[in-house]
Formats: structure tokens, C-alpha cells, sequence
């Protein structure tokens, strides 16, 4: 498991070179290694993740650790099948070392094994766990593409066409990535947060229960959903989604880790340390 | 240069001359090389790197043993354009430059590469001075020109510089645009002629096959033809930065002018969807959408049409901004704020420049494209430079394979000596020792081969390998003096 967690981390880190070496030097060949060298990483995460699995015989989401553990795996995963479909190549440099540093912290932290409870022990929960993952890993990468875009449409309107400028593509490619990946993100979010409250429903009688995660992930549901209402009625693309998606990002950061660090409530074990 | 540098350049005569002074050399050889069977078989490490230079060289070799690269010819550099276009060679004047030179005795061969900004020959030469006097002396027959006239823009090359002049022409670090894609193109052309009419020589041969992949690792390995040179050029990169694909954009053309045209042009070669013309006057506008097979708008409908258009193009001569902002700020909206490229050549300005503060807006003035062809020039000069240091080590390493060829003649010439002077011994000895058998004969025989052999043996070797890695030239020379080589 340890082994494993380390060949993770230095895949990660080999290809977080990767990317920033071909941010810098532009050759095809350190894009295409990134890519494969995350995909590597990713594969050694998987097994990692099913062992802890088939160990525990739950899924790994009880501390802290293993938050981040999984966080990072769905960030690996989310970029790249985003990378396969879209290959917006310098998206590579801003999530291999995302995925890094949350497998970095993670394995910092301290893993005694949570003492199994029945309560957590079912399909709803690991579904809801596993959507809302994977949505707020495309929501991270929205992020992404979101400052680049950002990145890209200063230097453009500002006639400056520095490094970035080079480097950077289209707008529209940038556009379309970044909404897709809110559109997935949504959905994925949505279903989580439905299984959440069936959940809660057989756990504790009732959907919604003023628990503060709850609240903010209604805040943040609510955000993506004026983002992606704007978009579909109002026509808000281009910057205004871009700086949205980076808005929706901090909220839903906040929901993940800053709600259950500072305030109170059901969920604050998962994040124990 | 305004608009396309490469665009201009399609309208040169490409021209090759080549001339292979000596056709019936190649003819010759075979039998040289049966005169001296053994020669060509004891120098097996020669036979590995350039088999048939083993076996053609002696013949050449034993007549005139120095061949040097010569190149001489003019640009626009040293060239002002109205002589240029008196000395450019027209194809069928190529062919009648190609049988001239034929009958040259200081050339061997030669290639003539003849476009709008220049004109090289290009000659392996028996004697360089006498080329270079007689090619000058051809230019002025064929162009009924005094030789006085033009001789001060001519620049000649010889050896490693006349090389490297050639590598650096086709790689386009020669070209008044650098990085130009044509002039490889045209050179290509002028190679696969003088393949046509077989009389390429082993030296040419060589040189224009280095030279090709010498131009094509320039440009694969720098990034000397990237960015774009031109306006309009510069306008389509731009757009490809706003919209990705330019395929099924709508186009707006507002006025009409050289600079706009060209533009919509390279638009259309880019696959752009329907395409609005608006103009003053309208019968203009209806010409021009016809030539662009698109459809003229009236000028007050330029409102409506900008919730179409993707890409507006604005060239007219009006006073005052043909687009306001706030007409602009109106249409964002009806298009769903899908992004809006202006592109604003007229001077003074059609399109406001508020436009560019506006979301999913972007303008470009023509001082905005030119300040962009500018960088982009530099990034050019910058990379050539990079390619100036990929010319520099294949200048190098076309210089070591001339320099073997020049080795083995020397080597075969220095062989034939020891041979001739072994074998007119043995028969002098054997013919005053009768008693012995035919046997003893055959063992002398073979003892002094393999003398010569053993003899042979290091200074072979030197001259082959990188014993004299500085001036092998120099070496050679020694050593054809020493042993007295060039008396035949």
C-alpha cells in the first residue's frame, strides 16, 4: 500500500515535469510523456484505492487521508478523459500538480484506520461519494480552464502576446472545454446531492436537516445553476463564465474542506485528522 | 511586403541549368576500372563509404584532380530590382544556358536556380577562377548585357562558403522575408529537372540532397516560418486564437481595398461560411460579393448583420467610425455574446476602438496587426539564428565526405605509383635470374604486394580516418608533392 502510494506520488510528480517542461519548451513529446506518466500514476492510485477497498471492505473517505486520497485519484481520472476528448495541452500544467499536492498533503496526514460504521456502509453512500468526487473534480479543472481562459483573453484584448499568448489555445477551444466540464460537473453534483438526501432520508427521517455542508453545497449548487441558467438564457460565456467558474470553484473548496474545518456538522468526521 | 511575402513570389520563373561538362566521363570509367581491377578491390574501407566514387575517380583523378564548389550569383541584396529582372532566366532560356555550359571546359557541373529575388549558379568546377569568369561571361551573353553591368552585385563563393550560402538560401535565411516556405520549393523544382535530363554529378548530387534535409531540419527544429509576416496573414492567426477553427465563421467585408480583399481571401482559402459585403455604393458591393461569391449588403443593414457576422473586416475611407459601440453593445446580445473579431485596416479608423472594452469583443487596428507582424518578425531573426547553428555543423559535415572524396583518388593514384614501380622491378629482376621457377617468380610477386601493402598500410589510414582532423586538405597536398602524383 505504502509502496504503492509513493510510485503514485512520483508518477504524478514525473509527469507535473512533464507538463511544466513542455509549458516552457513546447515540444510534443513532453506533452504526450505528461500524459502518460499521469495515466501511470493514475493506474497505481486505482490500485492503490482498490486495495484499501477490498481491505476495509468501505470506501476510503474516512479521514482526512483519505478524502484527499480519493480527491486527487478523481482529479487524475477527470483530466484525463477531459485531456483525451479535448486536449487542451496546457491544461496538463495546472492539474498534474493539482493532483500532486492534494496526494502530497494527503500522504502527510495521519491515516489510523476509522473504526468502521455500519451507518456509512451502503451503495447510496459510496454512490454519493463517488459522483460528488468526480463532479468536483471537473468543477477543479473548470477552474482551470477558466483562468487560462481568463489568461488568454487579457492578452488578446490587451495586445500583449507574451508567452501565454504562444501557448495558450483558442478561446473557444478553452470556452467549450470549460463548459463541458461545468455541464458534467453539474450533473454529477446534482446526482450527489440527490442521493444525499435519500440518504439522509433513511439515516436520519428527513432530506434536508440545516446541516451547514448541506447549506453550502445548496450555495454552491445554486451557483453553477445561475451560471449555467445564464449561459443557456443570457448568453454568459466567454470571461463572465470563466470568472464564474473560478467563484463556483472557491465556494465548492469551502464546502469541501472549509465547512467541515471550521464549522460544525454531520459530515465533519470525513475530514477528521 | 504589405501583404503576402509568399504570395508575390508564386509569379517567379523557377530555373535550373545543369550542365555536366564531361558527359562521357561516367562512360570512361568502367574501363578505367577494369585497366586496374586490383586497385579498385584492395581498398575495401573506401568501397564501404562511397563505392561508386572508388571506382569513378581515378580517371577524373589522374586528369585534373581538384574539384572545387563554386557559387556565384546576385540577390536582392546586392541587386536592385529593375537588374533583376533583366537577368532572371527564363525556362527556356535555361535550356540554352545548360547546352553553353556544357561546352565549358572549367565547368563540371552546374545548377542554375533563377527566381524573382535572386539567381545562383551553382557549379562544381574544375577550375574556379575560369568558372567564375566564364559563368559571368554566359550571364552577359544570354542577357545581351556588358559583363560591367552587373559584375559589382555578384557575390562569389567557394568551398565551404559557397555551401554554406546554398544551405542558407534554401533554408529561406537568405530571403528578404525570412523563413519564406517557396524558395525550397523552387530549388526542389530545379533539382528534380536536372534529374530529368540525368546530368547531375556526384558533388551537386550530394550537395542539394544535404541541402534539402538541411532545410527541412531548419525548419522543423526552429521555429523560423511560424508566425505570421502579413496583415492579412497575421489577421487569419489572430482570428485562430479567438475562434479555434475559422471554418463556418461568417464574414463581414466593410469597403473594399487591396489589404481587405487579400484578407478575405485567405479567409475563404480557411473555409469561412457565408460571407457579407457592405459598400457605399452598392454596384461596388455587389462586384465584390460576386467575387467572393457572397452577398452585398446595404450599408444600413451593417446594424443587422452584425449579429451574424463572426469576423468584420472594415476598409473605407470614411472620416468617422463606421461602427459604434454602441451598435455593437446591441447586437452582443441577439448573438447570444458568441465572440466578435474586428479587424480595422482603414486609416483613418472605421471601427471604434471602445469596441475592444466590450465582452466577447476584440479589435484590431492596423497598427495593432502591424506591431504583431513586428514581434513576429523578431521571433523569426531570433530563430534563424538557431538555425545559423544547424547550417554551421552540416557545413562541417559536408566538408568531411568532400574531403574523403578527395582522399580516395589520392589513395588509389598513391597505389598505382607503388604498383607500377614494384611491378617494372620484378620484371627487371626475374629477367636476370632465369634459374628460378615460375613458382619463386609468383612468391616474389607476392611478397612485394604485400610490402606495398604494409607500406601503405598506416599513411592510408591516416589520410582515411581523423589522424588529420584540422586540414586534410593540407594533407592530401603533402602528399600528392611527396610522392609526386600529378605528373601524369
Amino acid at each position: 500500500m505504502e509502496v504503492l502510494i509513493i510510485i503514485t506520488i512520483l508518477f504524478y510528480m514525473l509527469s507535473t515535469a512533464g507538463y511544466i517542461a513542455y509549458l516552457f519548451l513546447q515540444k510534443d513529446y513532453l506533452n504526450r510523456s505528461g500524459y502518460y506518466l499521469l495515466a501511470a500514476g493514475f493506474f497505481c492510485h486505482s490500485a492503490a484505492l482498490i486495495y484499501g477497498f477490498v481491505r476495509s471492505g468501505h470506501l476510503p473517505v474516512y479521514t482526512l487521508h483519505e478524502t484527499l486520497f480519493m480527491a486527487g485519484w478523481t482529479i487524475a481520472g477527470v483530466f484525463l478523459v477531459f485531456q483525451y476528448k479535448f486536449n487542451v495541452k496546457v491544461l496538463g500544467a495546472y492539474a498534474a500538480p493539482l493532483a500532486t499536492i492534494v496526494m502530497l498533503i494527503s500522504s502527510q496526514l495521519p491515516r489510523e484506520p476509522a473504526q468502521a460504521k455500519n451507518i456509512f456502509n451502503s451503495f447510496w453512500v459510496s454512490f454519493h461519494v463517488i459522483v460528488i468526487f468526480i463532479g468536483e473534480a471537473a468543477f477543479a479543472l473548470a477552474c482551470g480552464v477558466g483562468l487560462l481562459y481568463l489568461i488568454q483573453e487579457y492578452s488578446i484584448k490587451n495586445k500583449s502576446h507574451g508567452f501565454f499568448f504562444r501557448r495558450l489555445p483558442s478561446l473557444e477551444l478553452l470556452d467549450a472545454t470549460g463548459y463541458t466540464c461545468i455541464i458534467s460537473g453539474f450533473t454529477m453534483l446534482t446526482l450527489g446531492l440527490i442521493t444525499g438526501f435519500l440518504y439522509a432520508k433513511l439515516a436520519w427521517g428527513r432530506f434536508w436537516s440545516w446541516d451547514p455542508k448541506e447549506v453550502w453545497s445548496g450555495i454552491t449548487w445554486l451557483l453553477y445553476a445561475a451560471l449555467l441558467h445564464g449561459r443557456f438564457a443570457l448568453g454568459w460565456r466567454g470571461r463572465k463564465a470563466a470568472i464564474m467558474s473560478a467563484i463556483g470553484f472557491a465556494a465548492l473548496l469551502f464546502t469541501f474542506l472549509g465547512v467541515n474545518l471550521f464549522l460544525k456538522g454531520h459530515h465533519g468526521e470525513f475530514t477528521r485528522w | 511586403m504589405g501583404n503576402s511575402p509568399v504570395g508575390k513570389m508564386v509569379c517567379c520563373p523557377l530555373s535550373v541549368v545543369r550542365c555536366n561538362k564531361q558527359p562521357t566521363t561516367d562512360d570512361r570509367q568502367p574501363a578505367t576500372g577494369n585497366r586496374q581491377p586490383a586497385t579498385g578491390n584492395r581498398q575495401p574501407a573506401t568501397g564501404n563509404r562511397q563505392p561508386t566514387t572508388g571506382n569513378r575517380q581515378p580517371a577524373t583523378g589522374n586528369r585534373q584532380l581538384t574539384t572545387d564548389i563554386v557559387l556565384l550569383g546576385f540577390n536582392h541584396k546586392t541587386a536592385p530590382v529593375e537588374l533583376r529582372e533583366c537577368l532572371a532566366f527564363s525556362q527556356d532560356e535555361i535550356a540554352a544556358a545548360l547546352e553553353a555550359f556544357q561546352k565549358d571546359p572549367a565547368v563540371r557541373e552546374s545548377v542554375l536556380i533563377s527566381t524573382c529575388n535572386r539567381v545562383e549558379i551553382l557549379m562544381a568546377a574544375n577550375d574556379r577562377l575560369n568558372a567564375a569568369t566564364s559563368a559571368k561571361k554566359h550571364i552577359s551573353e544570354f542577357k545581351n548585357i556588358q559583363v560591367d553591368q552587373f559584375e559589382d552585385t555578384l557575390y562569389i563563393h567557394e568551398g565551404d562558403a559557397a555551401v554554406r550560402h546554398i544551405f542558407r538560401v534554401a533554408s529561406s535565411l537568405d530571403s528578404m522575408v525570412v523563413g519564406e516556405p517557396q524558395i525550397l520549393g523552387q530549388l526542389k523544382e530545379a533539382y528534380r529537372t536536372a534529374i530529368l535530363k540525368k546530368t547531375s554529378g556526384v558533388i551537386l548530387n550530394r550537395l542539394l540532397h544535404k541541402t534539402f534535409s538541411v532545410a527541412k531540419r531548419v525548419r522543423t527544429e526552429t521555429g523560423i516560418g511560424d508566425r505570421a509576416v502579413s496583415v492579412s496573414f497575421a489577421a487569419i492567426e489572430l482570428g485562430r486564437k479567438i475562434f479555434g477553427v475559422l471554418e463556418g465563421k461568417k464574414v463581414l467585408l466593410v469597403g473594399a481595398g487591396e489589404m481587405a480583399e487579400l484578407a478575405v481571401e485567405h479567409l475563404i482559402r480557411n473555409r469561412v461560411g457565408e460571407i457579407f459585403v457592405a459598400n457605399r455604393t452598392f454596384e461596388r458591393g455587389v462586384e465584390l460579393a460576386r467575387k467572393f461569391s457572397g452577398k452585398a449588403i446595404r450599408f444600413e443593414e451593417i446594424t443587422d448583420c452584425l449579429q451574424q457576422a463572426d469576423i468584420v473586416i472594415s476598409s473605407t475611407g470614411s472620416p468617422n467610425f463606421v461602427i459604434t459601440r454602441k451598435q455593437v453593445k446591441g447586437s452582443m446580445r441577439g448573438r447570444k455574446n458568441r465572440p466578435v473579431f474586428f479587424i480595422d485596416i482603414a486609416v483613418p479608423r472605421d471601427i471604434d476602438p471602445d469596441i475592444n472594452r466590450l465582452s466577447n469583443a476584440y479589435v484590431y487596428d492596423i497598427d495593432d496587426l502591424k506591431g504583431v507582424i513586428e514581434e513576429n518578425i523578431d521571433d523569426r531573426n531570433r530563430e534563424a539564428l538557431k538555425g545559423e547553428r544547424i547550417i554551421d555543423e552540416a557545413v562541417i559535415s559536408f566538408r568531411r565526405w568532400y574531403d574523403s572524396l578527395n582522399v580516395v583518388p589520392t589513395i588509389v593514384a598513391l597505389r598505382k605509383k607503388m604498383d607500377d614501380i614494384a611491378e617494372a622491378e620484378i620484371r627487371k629482376t626475374l629477367n636476370s635470374l632465369n634459374h628460378l621457377s615460375e613458382d619463386d617468380g609468383q612468391a616474389i610477386r607476392r611478397m612485394t604486394e604485400a610490402m606495398i601493402n604494409k607500406i601503405l598500410h598506416d599513411p592510408t589510414l591516416f589520410l582515411k580516418n581523423n589522424g588529420c582532423l584540422k586540414d586534410r586538405s593540407a594533407y592530401l597536398d603533402i602528399t600528392r608533392k611527396l610522392f609526386k602524383l600529378d605528373e601524369f
